[in-house]
């Protein structure tokens, strides 16, 4: 069957027909689904939904460790025409709140540690949860949307129902309509830092990700030999590629558990006994890969293509990697969340030994435009450094529920709109863009963005803090380092361990600071801001 | 044993706590649980041990009992060693 739909599950749809006996994803104890199991239970899951009363455009969370249920899950909340929501089940319970709350979910996959996580009102679907118990429970409560007062007290006498995997899948699948799909339509929210404290949503539509899978096909030309890593968590955008472009081509996509992840000499043994072909991860893990695998004691020739986004390769870690897997092609995949990737460039090999500095982000993909804009939004004198912007079908539509701050990302010009990055780049005529850095207070650390003033907002609200102004450095290690300069009351200073435990409560563990340093007060500009330069400028002459 | 325990604590101090006091990280101050050393910590942490005792951390030793605190982590050094002796 030839591929018509326009949404993302047309993917699976097309291969579970194509190629329905073939294995589609390994999860991450070792069974697996083919195509034709994993359509099927995206279906029953679609299914469900649809007879709970969920709309297309509603949006349904997923916060639970990755695995191929939260895989059917997604598959099944898009076949329903509603959008996924992916929340990282590790970050701190309030943030989990938030986010959930704040584009109102009316349904969330969890496990069944984060199943209390969900706002009230909203439904339950408790995955990895076949206890007795949690089948008898589900009941099968109605999530439909309020019409009158009184609804709203019925549905509030709702909140908490929970629902057991098992009776879900159990449900009749839902009749195929994918003459009602738009493009336009929304596929799912990805949450990244935000500066004011609150993590932002950023909403995708299915033709903003199916431009950026279609780009991927043609230019890494995979097949259904293909075995594809799936090591980002499903809330993180390198997950669009590894789920998307390897269920397009009817490949592989082998799960790899949340602590497998964090383990680099049993992912190196993974990689090898799985005979991958297809890798993607920020350069961080494979930065641990090289130091800590033991790469040189596995075959890498089954890996084809090594494909890294997120953050900046320090050349030293790149280069050693590619003596310890020779055999791939490597790519540095360039985009912000908000338009998936929008640069590439391909590493030639061997990285020369007296090379230092970090390869280009590279030419803009098929499907991009870019500019490169000085402050008044004047093209720059070729070389010149500028903000860069991006236009074409994968840019997003806009954040959630923010619609001043998303006008504001936007620059309308030749009847396009044109994203502004934030990144400033310039453009070499051999390599392409060159990233320089950052004008705003956004930082990259493990492929994750941070703004610092999300940092600031947590500090605030520890007791003994008055002040607190966060800033990151240049750090061979690391890529950046944050510092926190904190300001207490005299007399009433914390340890840094107290400072340290009450960032892991507060924080994702990746913003939370390596360095507190306590001042009586933070030095202040003639206007009385905090003078973050000073900050800077004192820690570089430590 | 303490010596041990004294040099995991420079350590620990200087990685992951710099400017810290030596007095507030106490030999049963929680680590891994309270975030103090994340995931990617405990690598270099694990990898600080073997080099410096001289003892390989098998990747299913590199677990909360024996990584959480200083004791347990003196404790665990003390019978690797004694297990290689």
């Amino acid at each position: 069957m030839a591929e018509v739909s326009v949404h993302l599950c047309g993917y699976l749809e097309a291969s579970a027909q194509r190629f329905s006996e073939r294995v589609a994803v390994v999860d991450t104890d070792g069974s697996t689904l083919t195509y034709g199991e994993l359509n099927e239970r995206a279906q029953r899951i679609a299914g469900f939904l649809v007879a709970e009363g969920l709309r297309p455009g509603d949006r349904v969370g997923l916060v639970q460790p990755k695995n191929a249920a939260g895989l059917c899950a997604i598959f099944g909340i898009m076949k329903a025409r509603a959008a996924y929501v992916p929340v990282d089940s590790t970050a701190p319970p309030a943030r989990i709140r938030s986010i959930l709350e704040d584009c109102q979910v009316r349904a969330v996959f969890a496990d069944s540690r984060c199943a209390d996580l969900a706002p009230r009102g909203a439904m339950v679907v408790v995955t990895g949860d076949d206890s007795a118990a949690s089948r008898k429970r589900g009941s099968m409560a109605r999530f439909r949307a309020p019409q009158s007062a009184g609804d709203n007290q019925k549905r509030a006498r709702r909140a908490g129902t929970q629902v057991a995997w098992r009776n879900v899948l159990e449900h009749d699948p839902c009749a195929l309509d994918s003459a009602s799909r738009k493009a336009g339509d929304l596929a799912y929210i990805l949450y990244t830092s935000g500066s004011t404290g609150l993590p932002k949503g950023v909403m995708l539509s299915h033709a903003n990700a199916r431009s950026f899978v279609e780009w991927c096909s043609a230019v890494f030309n995979p097949n259904e030999y293909d075995r594809f890593s799936s090591h980002a968590p499903f809330h993180f955008d390198l997950s669009i590629l590894d789920i998307y472009l390897s269920v397009k081509h009817g490949s592989t996509l082998f799960l790899i558990a949340d602590e497998l992840g964090k383990n680099p000499r049993d992912l190196a043994a993974f990689i090898t006994s799985n005979r991958l072909t297809v890798w993607y991860s920020t350069p961080s893990i494979l930065n641990l890969l090289a130091e800590f695998g033991g790469l040189n004691r596995f075959d890498s020739s089954h890996l084809r293509l090594v494909l890294f986004a997120g953050e900046v390769f320090p050349v030293k870690h790149l280069r050693n990697l590619t003596r310890l897997w020779p055999s791939p092609a490597y790519f540095n995949l360039y985009g912000p969340t908000e338009t998936n990737v929008c640069t590439f460039a391909r590493i030639p090999l061997p990285v020369p030994e007296e090379r230092t500095e970090p390869y280009p982000i590279g030419w803009p993909c098929s499907h991009c435009t870019a500019l490169v804009l000085d402050e008044a939004g004047e093209p720059v004198s070729p070389g010149a450094e500028g903000m860069l912007y991006i236009a074409g079908p994968s840019v997003f539509d806009g954040y959630w529920g923010r619609p001043q701050e998303s006008a504001g990302k936007f620059r309308q010009s030749e009847g396009r709109r044109w994203y502004n990055t934030g990144d400033v780049v310039k453009q070499d005529p051999a390599d392409g863009f060159i990233y320089m850095g950052r004008r705003d207070r956004m930082v990259k650390r493990r492929g994750y963005r941070i703004e610092l003033g999300d940092i600031e907002s947590a500090l605030y609200r520890h007791e003994r803090v008055r002040e607190a102004a966060v800033v990151a450095v240049p750090d061979v290690e690391a890529g950046v380092k944050i510092l926190a300069y904190v300001g207490t009351a005299p007399g009433s200073k914390p340890s840094i361990v107290d400072m340290k435990v009450f960032c892991s409560q507060a924080l994702p563990s990746y913003m939370s600071p390596d360095v507190f340093i306590f001042r009586d007060a933070l030095p202040r500009t003639s206007t009385n801001k905090v003078d973050y330069q000073v900050l800077t400028a004192a820690w570089a002459g430590v | 044993m303490n010596q041990i325990n004294e040099e995991l604590r420079q350590y620990i101090l200087s990685e992951f706590l710099p400017g810290e006091q030596p007095s507030n990280l106490r030999d049963d101050t929680p680590l891994t649980t309270s975030g103090i050393v994340d995931s990617v910590g405990l690598l270099r942490l694990v990898g600080f041990i073997e080099e410096h005792y001289g003892i390989v951390v098998e990747a299913h030793d590199a677990n909360v009992a024996n990584f959480d605190r200083i004791a347990d982590m003196a404790a665990f050094i003390e019978r690797k060693r004694g297990a290689a002796a």
